[in-house]
């Protein structure tokens, strides 16, 4: 049975004042170096709603341009505006911060997430004009609090501020008093993450057109762990967005690998629906508060905006085939393995040559690539390099190795094979999935045959292997009814009347 | 240069002495080569790891560099190497590794 990807939902939601309270450089600086010039100039480079949604990368993820258009935007991208400055694209959102904020109450269902009175009264009724948000969440926004007492829960109970134009407007508490698991900091940062995927959920099922009810499973694949002291990464964030986006008929799992999950997460889904498990799986992941600003100290550095400000979202429907959507080939699956090592060589070739050579195919009969997709505008002024051409520069040389390509074709393979970056700095969501709604389009459209997705994961930031990881999929046109397996029941008749025929055919003999 | 391999270089220093180390890197681009051969040689130089201030004087080579290529076995380098001979700019790399040993190596 084939899988088709049915559509996918890709959101943003912009959080500066989260970059502040909540990013890891930030928070380490402030312990380390709380009085430091970085933490000083860094709220001067805070990016407006307005310019966010200028900025061109930020269109490209939400669908109202496309990759092709922004390569060719010169680079950088921060200072030029878009001619686009929609909020809503045709495969998501942006979200500004206090939409985010109450969203993050309304997928709360421990009571931890308090806003104030005056916060919910003004943003509650623009919440309602959100074309994703129905009644059933909205009814799920509380009456707000006094500031006051949200100043004394972060003064006194540890409690996580939430904050919006540098005012304290709410606060998450801890869920235990003693238990780190469930203290106010994992609780903001899980109830964020659980936010930003049920936002990407509810934008992917509006977009691939079907009925709440037919999703049957969904997998999370972000990198955060929810659990309590007994069991640290217990889960399920997939069944706890799923009941908020009101999935009755669905139940769930989570499937992590760092900034490879989704990878793995899509071909196990993909899987569950070829073997008739289930006809319709849901891959989800929310974002993540920690890298807010990750590379705020460089960007500050160059007197640049601080343009890791976005929590990212994404979302694809995975169902039974449809005879029109783009199909996931599970015969042309790569995977990092245990013995394939860490020379950049290896890696590569386990990731995008050892599937191709089962199948047949040269590394110039896939379209186009998609491996890590992340922002060059974010990560060149790092000095971490532009990291999809780094990947595009390694697969030709690979090409180059198999004599597939001329050496001299290194330098035109990106442009011909490859996507320029636009995917925010959030580990597993630039890993190879914000391209797929963009491939299905061009597949739908006839302009293209067959895409690889590829995601990499740094196993060894966990210390519990020093293994790096990987796994990749091809995403191809659809190929057509399937023949129909097995045999029809006229041809059972037939087969039960010639055995039958037969075998009095031996009766009579026997009588003779 | 990671924080936490910046305190595995200093322990193994301590364990089997500097003048007998010989470190190895793998970066992708000169600058980052350079900064990490700072910082095994002169100390880190953001200041923020546990060798800021430490002077290993270590011997290091980045992998592309010819010394190290004269070394391995051709077959096995270009196994291992020779895909990202292609990708990086290896002119680069030696240019900014060769002036941080001429000044920090204690050991050559």
């Amino acid at each position: 049975m084939k899988t088709v990807i049915k559509g996918a939902g890709y959101i943003l939601a912009h959080t500066p004042d989260m970059v502040l309270h909540n990013g890891t450089t930030q928070t380490t600086e402030r312990i380390v170096n709380p009085e430091s010039e970085y933490l000083k100039e860094l709220p001067s480079h805070l990016r407006d709603w307005n310019t966010v949604l200028g900025y061109w990368p930020n269109q490209v993820y939400i669908g109202n341009k496309t990759p092709d258009d922004l390569a060719a935007i010169p680079q950088p991208w921060c200072d030029k505006t878009c001619d686009v400055n929609d909020r809503f694209g045709p495969y998501g959102q942006m979200m500004p911060q206090e939409e985010f904020l109450l969203m993050m109450q309304a997928v709360d269902v421990f009571s931890l997430v308090k806003l104030e009175k005056s916060f919910v009264e003004t943003y509650k009724p623009v919440l309602a004009q959100n074309p994703l948000i129905d009644e059933s969440i909205l009814n799920r926004i509380v009456e707000g609090i006094d500031g006051a007492e949200i100043a004394r829960l972060v003064a006194e109970e540890h409690s996580e501020g939430l904050y919006h134009n540098n005012v304290l407007v709410g606060c998450v508490n801890r869920a235990h008093d003693i238990d780190v698991n469930l203290s106010a900091h994992v609780m903001h940062e899980n109830m964020v993450s659980k936010a930003s995927s049920v936002l990407a959920l509810l934008a992917a099922l509006k977009n691939a057109g079907i009925d709440k009810n037919d999703v049957e499973y969904v997998v999370d694949c972000c990198e955060e762990a929810c659990g309590d002291m007994n069991q640290r990464g217990g889960g399920n964030f997939a069944k706890a967005a799923a009941e908020i986006a009101g999935l009755n008929n669905a139940t769930g799992s989570d499937v992590r690998g760092f900034c490879a999950g989704p990878a793995h997460a899509l071909i196990d889904a993909a899987s569950l629906v070829a073997a008739g498990t289930f006809k319709t799986v849901v891959v989800t992941a929310g974002g993540c508060t920690a890298k807010l600003g990750m590379n705020g100290k460089d960007h500050v550095k160059k007197g640049l905006p601080i343009m890791e400000d976005m929590i990212g979202g994404f979302c694809i429907v995975l169902t039974q085939d449809d005879g029109v959507s783009p199909e996931i080939n599970l015969n042309i699956v790569g995977r990092h393995t245990v013995g394939t090592g860490s020379a950049p060589q290896a890696v590569i070739s386990s990731l995008v040559t050892e599937s191709l050579d089962r199948n047949g195919l040269k590394i110039t009969d896939i379209d186009k690539y998609s491996p890590e997709m992340q922002n060059p505008d974010i990560t060149k002024p790092a000095g971490a390099g532009d990291v999809p051409l780094a990947n595009y520069k390694m697969i030709a040389a690979l090409a180059v190795k198999r004599g597939e390509i001329g050496r001299a074709d290194i330098a035109s393979f990106a442009d011909k094979y490859g996507l320029t970056g636009w995917a925010p700095t959030q580990g597993h969501i630039p890993s190879g999935v914000p391209a797929i709604g963009y491939l299905c389009d061009k597949i739908k459209a006839g302009e293209m045959n067959r895409a690889m997705i590829i995601g990499k994961g740094s196993l060894f930031l966990g210390r519990m292997t020093n293994l790096f990881d990987g796994a990749s999929f091809v995403i191809q046109a659809n190929s057509g009814p399937e023949a129909p397996a097995g045999v029809s029941e006229d041809e059972v008749k037939k087969m039960i009347a010639k055995a039958m025929r037969e075998f009095a055919a031996t009766l009579l003999a026997a009588e003779e | 240069m990671d924080l936490e391999n910046q305190k595995r270089v200093l322990a193994l220093s301590e364990e089997y002495g500097a003048e007998n180390i010989v470190v190895l890197l793998g970066a992708s681009e000169g600058e980052a080569s350079s900064l990490a051969a700072e910082t095994v040689t002169a100390g880190d130089p953001t200041f923020a790891g546990p060798l800021t201030g430490v002077q290993l004087g270590l011997t290091v080579f980045h992998v592309c560099e010819p010394e190290i290529k004269e070394e391995v076995d051709p077959a096995v380098y270009d196994e291992q190497c020779g895909m990202m001979e292609m990708v990086m700019d290896i002119d680069d790399i030696c240019n900014e590794m060769a002036p941080i040993r001429a000044e920090y190596c204690k050991y050559l």
